[in-house]
């Protein structure tokens, strides 16, 4: 497990010191029954399928991801060295849940599953995503998805 | 991760995200977050224990009943043991030890490609196990790779596709080498799975990660921006580099 506190010192001061963006107030919006939901997966881990455009230094866009995506056909381009990848080379659900999130729809946990899910590249400024992300959002409420898990590495 | 979430949610669309870093979390306020102990990279803990898994995403997904917010709150269990406890890694083959001496990078990449043979059987077994393999970023094989290295530390131009950077090549490159080594390790039995213990073991016991290194080093030197920022940031994690730093 870790902490901040656990870090060494230098990691520590290069996590804290990490720029964030300061955002004066927080969007809420009443969310669904999670047990009626249509729920889309969101990561920032960089991963696409084979046959995509690897991520590059600055990108800002997302690659779409098929719900019914095949374990091996994904692969991860994030830029940074400075994550574990070992977790998602033993099993994709650890750093996208498909299988977890398909268990919980046939259990009646959740509604259902989104068709696409998508993912970033964590590595860039997040102000940099701001077009895409709301253009992204439209397009999952136009796939009925009506709650987003947000994923990071 | 929390500004996407405060874009989205801006657009209507209810967010639920897992936070590594209580501390960005609480300055960028996002709408919901669930705080999890885990390791960067491990956003569910640990792998192939869906039952955990499961349970870290019904937490996540519980935070959208929350009728005000924000909300950060702090998922209460540790992965499950084994995946994020420090532990040594034997290394699996006698490799002999990596060549030392200054100048010796023609042993050096020698000794690369003796591991990547000696490796192969086991990332072979690998793939028969899990059916899958994280590799293939690159679109090279490990022996391609150590071409490509090989081309790159002795001065030659490598022979890439005109709409490839050379930098992106090479870190893809070097994450296909680890991502073949770190599968290939896990098909042994009794190999500890951890973070630390398998980090460890690339970086302190391998020809590659000297092989890496000395590319690091070879960008440091260029005048080509995105060569630099490779040798900077790209090649060698932080937490590894003072293997290769004098103290």
């Amino acid at each position: 497990m870790v902490r901040l506190a656990q870090f060494d010192e230098e990691e520590r001061n290069h996590l804290l010191n990490l720029p964030c963006p300061v955002f004066d107030t927080t969007p809420f919006v009443r969310g669904a029954v999670v047990s009626k939901a249509r729920v889309a997966i969101i990561s920032t881990a960089g991963l696409h399928r084979r046959e995509d455009r690897p991520f590059v230094p600055g990108e800002t866009g997302y690659r779409l991801i098929p719900g019914d995506v095949a374990a091996n056909d994904l692969v991860m381009s994030h830029i940074s060295t400075n994550f574990d990848r070992t977790g998602f080379q033993m099993d994709v659900n650890m750093v996208l849940p498909l299988d977890r999130l398909n268990e919980l729809a046939d259990d009646g946990e959740i509604g259902s599953v989104a068709r696409y899910h998508y993912s970033f590249m964590g590595a860039t400024d997040p102000t940099q995503m701001e077009d895409e992300a709301r253009q992204l959002a439209a397009i999952m409420k136009k796939d009925g998805v009506d709650a987003v898990v947000l994923v990071p590495v | 991760m929390c500004g996407l979430a405060h874009y989205i949610e801006e657009e209507g669309l209810p967010t639920t995200l897992i936070s590594l870093i209580w501390e960005h979390s609480e300055k960028m306020r996002p709408p919901r977050a669930l705080w999890v102990p885990f390791d960067l990279g491990r956003p569910f803990g640990a792998p192939n224990e869906g039952v955990f898994q499961k349970d870290v995403l019904i937490n996540v997904l519980s935070l959208l009943e929350y009728d005000n917010g924000p909300v950060l709150e702090a998922y209460p269990h540790e992965a499950p043991d084994g995946a994020g406890q420090a532990a040594e890694v034997a290394c699996p083959v006698n490799f002999g030890p990596p060549p030392a001496e200054p100048g010796s990078t023609k042993e050096l990449l020698q000794s690369f490609r003796a591991e990547i043979q000696k490796m192969r059987t086991w990332h072979e077994l690998a793939e028969q196990q899990t059916q899958r393999s994280a590799t293939g970023v690159s679109g090279l094989e490990p022996e391609a790779i150590g071409d490509l290295f090989d081309d790159f530390l002795e001065g030659r131009q490598p022979d890439i596709e005109a709409n490839v950077q050379l930098s992106d090549l090479l870190r893809m490159a070097a994450e296909d080498i680890k991502a073949f080594y770190c599968e290939a390790i896990a098909a042994q039995p009794g190999q500890p799975r951890d973070v630390a213990g398998l980090s460890n073991w690339f970086w302190g016991q391998t020809a590659a990660a000297l092989v890496i290194n000395e590319m690091r080093l070879r960008c440091l030197e260029s005048e080509e921006k995105d060569l630099l920022l490779a040798g900077k940031l790209l090649l060698v994690p932080r937490n590894q580099l003072h293997r290769f730093t004098n103290p």
